[in-house]
């Protein structure tokens, strides 16, 4: 019998009720009274200097309020970045100024200029015509390597566009040369990991409230990570102080990495209110999120893997381009660094690695981490040159990686990229790929697509990821700026119910049902009885958010470090009552007993007995029933999986029809094995998304002409098969209390290979074996193009 | 974007130049072109209404004229802001050599767009531009040799400016 609650059940995601009803409380639906609107006036071209703003007009038309330029940021300060790298000379990243509107120059197309406040919407819009902007416009450079050699500066003032260099790991350099020198067999490939745009279905949205009087400042946003914003907006950009300063996430619809970092517009409507004493409320058109959120992917990378006469991987080398956009977004220089290079062991016994990121200022919107954040980047250069060099040395893709595999045994492993794996067993999620996916019965079906003139090809890839970001003096040594503890505080209310304030936050994720379950496992009593609270920094511990796959892995792990001390405390109670020793206390579903004998209180009786302290030990210990804690993990998870994608192609027309795509997971113990399904069809859809049809493109002269939902093509449901997943092969996490890995990213981390593996195997089966590399996405265009060489 | 093209007009070198030259035949060329102002020397301002694609917009803008080869070439640039639906801006080499029975206009145009335009407008931008191109000399094309017989008894009733308009106004 399945559960019906606690870990493990397929419990209903609570929130969907008021999600699907219509009941959902997004930040656009917070309106203040006498609240003002903030339309943003953004650069049309991708580099400029400013010469003149000319806002008098404006600033006369019918309900303006004021128009705000950089002159009104003259004291505040740039929008941070958390994490800083350094490069291979020891040097540094090179971190230029990110103003809250542009200072002299502009930098990409949709970098803020002014802002127009008015009584509404329209007024402001209409009065943002009347703003004469004068701008010179600047040869622009969107190339990555043009960029390095020479091209136009994005910031004068740092005399480079070149952010970093980082090498990884720089010791091993020589001994990587020396064995590719000795390789039996080198396979090399060059690709490119398109650039995307997070498009989540809620753009993103500020207001900004300012309390005269006392001084407070609120600030509702559509944010991963509130604590995070008011961190970084109240220390570093406009100088308020914590507890004059409160940061609000409701309802927030997907994030996608996207809102993880502090944006211009918080800054702005927080400031604005204060400086016209009025809410100032901003929302973003669909538009404005293609050219101002933060967009993900974008390197250029050359791949060698060195094989010896066995066909044992001796070593990797890489060599990879990363764009940063025009300025650096919060967490950019960790992604292709830290997230990216750590992970290019794969599943996989290749000892020696080495790899060179350059990351690059270009005339682009910023790129940050997006779903899987570099982790995806390491996979799919990896995946793809191990399918390239099986079929180079004429074996099967499946027994390479086999015979390559870290074994079950080999447990905890270190790799050559600094992280450790605690768990896994890479050939139980192989053999259930292979099982789900009826590989045995390929290639029937593959001769079967042939009588139909179409090629069948089967593509695998494996991954891993490090997710449950992560010990803080390990990051802290890595260049992160913060702190990556989760916290928790549990509230247990005098008749028995339970609050939970976490500093996770759910923006599709749905902690408030999984996070219930876990409490109502631990203590016994319906998951009814709790309920969780989130996304207000007043009211929840300093906290960092939701992104990496860490919500369970470490927001959990601290709501169970909490709900432990309320355990521990509710027994000295119950033994106080129960006249017994505290050691021979037992809870279980709900009832404190005293081990040998019949006596029994309910749950009820000892939370009312704390906070009716009648018949208590005073002496001993304080009333209440509440307790926080903060959990620091001792290393990331690593979830792990393999996938098989099938795919038919029409050769007389290059298209792609993913005709079966399956899943094997392991993510360690699984809390709601629907909400997890749920999170990797999720993942599978954007990770499909970029490898068939998604990609972010701008002319040469900056201009983003992929800038609307005509030109950037979202999978939809007929892009999508049924998928199988499954998640039985676990090995749990050893070093979190729930053994639990994380699994938010997975699917877009694995999925991208599996395509393009699988494409590449339909064309050689149709004999079209000079295609050894398609970009993504794989279009009809790019396919047919290769066909025909 | 970049295009080339050219075509025969049935009207001597001289006054297809002179027709270049002169802005009431730019005015009536420029597709959408609301007003024109201004002279060779120093250039002209235009205002121009447009749509193109969902974008609508009042494009204003400065057409200057340069590289004048007198009777043969000359580079017509012009860039035209719309405001918040961004800006347009192109160029058109145009050359002129006399063939039998007329001249012979050839073109390389290079156009590019910004803002919204492009945000919006990329996939129907280069059609658009050729359509544009196309109307512009089409019509200057009219305006300089008039109407093949039949057009011009059908188009004697309209109020618009007569085709072959400007051959007549320099009695050509």
């Amino acid at each position: 019998m399945p559960k019906d609650g606690g870990i493990g059940a397929r419990t209903k995601r609570r929130e969907d009720v008021r999600f699907l009803t219509g009941k959902g409380r997004y930040t656009d639906d917070i309106n203040i009274r006498g609240q003002l609107h903030a339309h943003f006036i953004r650069s049309q071209v991708a580099h400029g200097r400013i010469r003149k703003i000319d806002t008098r007009d404006a600033e006369a038309m019918p309900g303006v309020v004021k128009v705000f330029t950089s002159a009104d940021f003259a004291g505040a300060g740039g929008l941070p970045c958390g994490w800083q790298v350094t490069s291979r000379d020891g040097k540094p990243m090179l971190e230029p100024k990110h103003p809250v509107l542009a200072e002299g120059k502009v930098r990409h197309v949709g970098d803020p200029i002014a802002v127009v406040v008015a009584e509404t919407l329209d007024q402001a819009r209409d009065a943002a015509e009347a703003v004469v902007i004068d701008i010179e416009e600047l040869p622009a450079v969107i190339d990555m390597k043009a960029a390095v050699q020479g091209g136009p500066l994005v910031h004068d003032e740092i005399g480079s566009n070149l952010c970093y260099d980082w090498g990884f790991v720089e010791e091993n350099k020589a001994a990587v040369d020396e064995a590719f020198a000795r390789a039996a067999h080198v396979t090399t490939l060059e690709l490119v990991n398109n650039r995307l745009i997070a498009n989540p279905m809620e753009p993103r949205v500020a207001v900004g409230d300012y309390e005269d009087h006392s001084g407070m400042h609120t600030l509702y946003t559509t944010s991963q990570n509130p604590h995070v914003i008011r961190l970084l907006m109240g220390a570093f950009v406009l100088s308020i102080p914590e507890h004059k300063l409160r940061v609000v996430a409701p309802d927030v619809g997907g994030g996608f990495g996207s809102k993880i970092y502090h944006y211009a517009e918080e800054a702005f409507v927080t400031k604005a209110a204060q400086v016209l004493k009025r809410p100032v409320k901003w929302t973003a058109s669909r538009s404005e999120a293609f050219i101002s959120d933060a967009q993900g992917r974008d390197h250029i990378t050359r791949i060698e893997l060195a094989l010896d006469a066995d066909h044992n991987f001796t070593a990797l080398r890489c060599e990879t381009y990363a764009n940063m956009g025009a300025y650096l977004s919060t967490f950019a220089p960790c992604i292709p660094t830290w997230l990216h290079g750590t992970l290019l062991a794969g599943n996989y016994r290749t000892p020696l690695i080495y790899t060179n990121v350059k990351a690059v200022f270009t005339n682009t919107v910023p790129v940050d981490a997006y779903r899987g954040a570099g982790r995806p980047e390491a996979t799919f250069q990896l995946e793809r040159v191990i399918d390239k060099a099986a079929r180079e040395l004429g074996v099967s893709p499946v027994e390479l990686r086999r015979k390559n595999f870290i074994k079950p045994d080999q447990f905890p492993y270190q790799t050559p990229v600094a992280v450790v794996y605690d768990t896994g067993n890479y050939h139980a999620t192989l053999d259930k790929l292979l099982e789900l996916s009826d590989y045995k019965g390929f290639e029937a079906r593959a001769a079967e697509s042939k009588k139909r003139g179409k090629l069948r090809g089967f593509g695998l890839a494996h991954y891993i990821e490090a997710c449950g970001i992560a010990p803080s003096n390990l990051v802290g040594q890595l260049g992160a700026r913060a702190g990556l503890y989760e916290s928790a505080t549990v509230r247990v209310n005098a008749t028995g119910s339970i609050t939970v304030f976490t500093g996770s936050h759910s923006h599709g994720q749905g902690h408030e049902t999984t996070f219930a379950q876990v409490i109502s496992e631990m203590i016994g009593i319906d998951a009814s009885q709790v309920e969780i609270v989130h996304g207000d920094t007043s009211n929840t511990p300093m906290g960092m958010g939701t992104y990496g796959s860490r919500s369970l892995a470490v927001g959990g792990s601290a709501m169970v470090k909490a709900t432990n001390k309320i355990i521990n405390k509710a027994k000295k109670i119950a033994a106080h009552l129960m006249e017994a020793s505290e050691a021979d206390i037992e809870l279980k579903d709900g009832k404190f007993t005293v081990a040998g004998t019949d006596k029994e209180k309910s749950w009820v009786d000892i939370t009312l007995a704390a906070y009716v302290p009648h018949n208590y030990p005073l002496e001993d210990m304080e009333p209440g029933l509440e307790e926080t804690a903060f959990y620091d993990p001792s290393n990331f998870t690593y979830p792990a999986g393999a996938y098989g994608c099938e795919v038919e192609v029409d050769p007389e027309t290059g298209k792609v029809e993913i005709v079966a795509f399956t899943a094997a997971d392991d993510f360690g113990n699984v809390v709601n094995p629907m909400i997890v399904e749920g999170q990797v069809h999720g993942g599978l859809a954007q990770g499909i998304g970029q490898a068939m049809l998604e990609n972010c493109v701008y002319d040469e002269n900056g201009q983003l002409l992929s800038g609307s939902f005509m030109d950037y093509a979202m999978p939809r449901a007929d892009d999508l098969p049924f998928y199988r997943v499954d998640h039985s092969c676990a090995t749990p996490c050893t070093h979190n209390p729930l053994g639990v890995k994380g699994c938010g990213e997975a699917g877009a981390i694995g999925s991208p290979p599996a395509v393009v593996n699988a494409v590449i195997d339909a064309l050689h089966r149709g004999g079209f074996t000079h295609v050894t590399h398609i970009d993504m996405p794989v279009s009809p265009a790019r396919v047919w193009q290769a066909i025909h060489g | 974007m970049k295009l080339s093209d050219s075509r025969e007009i049935r009207a001597e070198p001289a006054i297809v130049w002179t027709a270049i030259l002169n802005p009431e035949v730019l005015k009536a060329c420029i597709p959408g072109c609301q007003s024109m102002t201004g002279s060779v020397a120093e250039g002209y301002e235009a205002v121009v209404k447009q749509k193109v694609g969902p974008v609508s917009a009042t494009f204003t803008g400065l057409v200057q004229l340069s590289d004048i080869v007198e009777g043969r070439s000359l580079r017509i640039v012009g860039e035209g802001k719309g405001g918040v639906a961004g800006f347009a801006k192109g160029s058109a080499d145009v050359r002129l050599e006399p063939v039998e029975g007329g001249t012979r206009l050839s073109y390389d145009v290079e156009a590019s767009v910004g803002g919204k335009l492009a945000q919006l407008g990329s996939r129907i931008i280069d059609g658009f531009a050729k359509k544009m191109a196309d109307e512009f000399f089409t019509r200057f094309q009219e305006a300089v040799e008039g109407p093949d017989e039949e057009e011009a008894a059908a188009s004697a009733a309209e109020d618009a400016p007569k085709k072959g308009w400007f051959k007549r106004l320099v009695g050509g």
